[in-house]
Formats: structure tokens, sequence, C-alpha cells
């Protein structure tokens, strides 16, 4: 940059991590996840589409122990990027600016997508057992 | 207070990037239409936990669910392309490379979403 010498903010790598920060990058990497995750569930609305040998394969994949680990991955994505949608939507309302409020609904955001998470795989195991 | 503006360009309101707000907006449509269908296709699919083929296809074919799903389908993936777009604009600087990025990102979302969508139609339409 030809503008050396003018005051620069410190970078991420000197800059020590905050809430805040942590959960606004994380906003966009579990982002970033489920477009891979949308490829997912693309794979397997297309093997449902194409007939039983096709979805078989696809449900075996997703059994399998790296496809259980993705879609665990993929669903806490999911909850944390839909919680904290809302929150981003409440601060778009402008409410929610304060530091205290900033905090609160970090915190919230973040033990609600672990929650729901464990809640959904809770259930999801209940279900598949009793049936 | 003078303004720099000329007064045509304050009258479109579009800003530096001659896009204006419209991303921004979109976005969050995108997200509150996405929000409830998102979660509703988590929630279905929880207690479908475990179902074979024929299950499946006899959920996503009833005329609701299969409503729902091209929607929820639809709102994803433009969700998805404004969301990637945004990363690839802030991270691949200028030229060919992100001139590409933009366009593969446009056209591939707009594919996989078309591909989605069919698989869903397919099976609601029973052929």
């Amino acid at each position: 940059m030809p503008q050396a010498g003018r005051p620069l903010s410190p970078h991420l790598s000197i800059y020590r991590p905050q809430l805040t920060s942590v959960l606004s990058i994380l906003h966009r990497l579990t982002g970033v996840a489920l477009g891979a995750g949308c490829l997912a569930l693309l794979w397997w609305l297309a093997a449902a589409a194409a007939g039983p040998e096709a979805f078989a394969n696809a449900s075996a994949a997703f059994g399998s122990l790296p496809g259980q680990a993705l879609l665990f991955a993929w669903s806490w994505a999911l909850f944390y990027h839909l919680c904290n949608g809302v929150r981003h939507l409440c601060w778009d309302a402008g409410w929610g600016y304060g530091l205290p409020a900033v905090y609160r609904g970090g915190w919230a955001a973040a033990g609600a997508s672990v929650a729901l998470t464990l809640a959904a795989w809770g259930a999801g195991h209940a279900l598949a057992c009793a049936s | 207070m003078s303004d720099l503006r000329s007064p045509l360009a304050r009258a479109r309101g579009l800003g530096a990037a001659g896009d204006g707000v419209g991303h921004w907006r979109a976005q969050r449509v995108s997200a509150i239409a996405l929000a409830p269908l998102a979660l509703w296709f988590v929630v279905s699919l929880v207690a479908r936990a475990g179902a074979d083929h024929a299950e499946i296809v006899a959920w996503i074919a009833r005329p609701p669910v299969a409503v729902g799903l091209v929607l929820m389908l639809g709102a994803a993936f433009w969700h998805l392309k404004l969301g990637m777009q945004a990363v690839i604009e802030d991270y691949v600087q200028g030229g060919f490379a992100r001139e590409a990025g933009l366009l593969a990102n446009a056209f591939g979302c707009a594919a996989l979403a078309a591909a989605a969508v069919f698989a869903v139609l397919k099976i609601a339409l029973g052929a």
C-alpha cells in the first residue's frame, strides 16, 4: 500500500479475540460451511428422486461415522447461523446495541445453538430407536 | 452542509457501489424467509430419522411438503448466493479472479437451486 505511515488498526494476529469478534467470524464460517451442506442436501434429494438404490447409497454415506460427524457439524452450524442471524436481525431493527446486550445476545446465541443441536440429535436417536 | 453528490446521484440513492441497499436488504429478506423454513425442515428430518426411501419419497410427495421444500430451496440458494458474494467481494481482490468468482457463484447457486427443485418436483409429480 502506498499510504504507509498512517495509523493502522491492529490485525487479527495481534488483536485479542473477544466474544463479539469470534461470534462474528463464526457466523461467516458457518455460512460457508452450510454452503457445502447445501451440496449434501442436493445429493440427498437427487438420490431420493433417482430411486431406492441411489437413496440407500446416500443413506449409508450419511449413516457412516464421517457422515454422522459431518451431519452433526452441519446441524450445529445451521442452528448457530440461525440463532446468530436472529441476533443480526434484532440489530437491524435497531435493538440490542448496548455492550451488555451485545454480550448477553452473544452468549444466548452460542448457548441456544448447542442446546438445539443436542436436542435435535437426542430426539432423532430416540425416534430412530423407537421406530 | 453541502452535499458532494450530484442531485441525480442523490435521487438514485445507489451509493459508491452502484447497488444501494439492494444486496443488504435481499440478504435480510431471504434470511427472514429461510428461518422458519429451515427450522421446519430440520424438525421434519429429525422426526423421520432412520426412515427408508419409500417413507421419505411419500413425505416429499405431499403437496404442502413439496411446496415448502421448493420455497426453502429457493430461499436457501438465494441466501447462499448473497452470502458467498459478500465473502468473495471481501477476500478476492480485483481483476479476473474476482469477476470469475462472482460469476461462478451466481451461476453455480442458480444451477444447484434448479437441480434441487427439479429433484423435489420429480418426486412430487411422480415421474
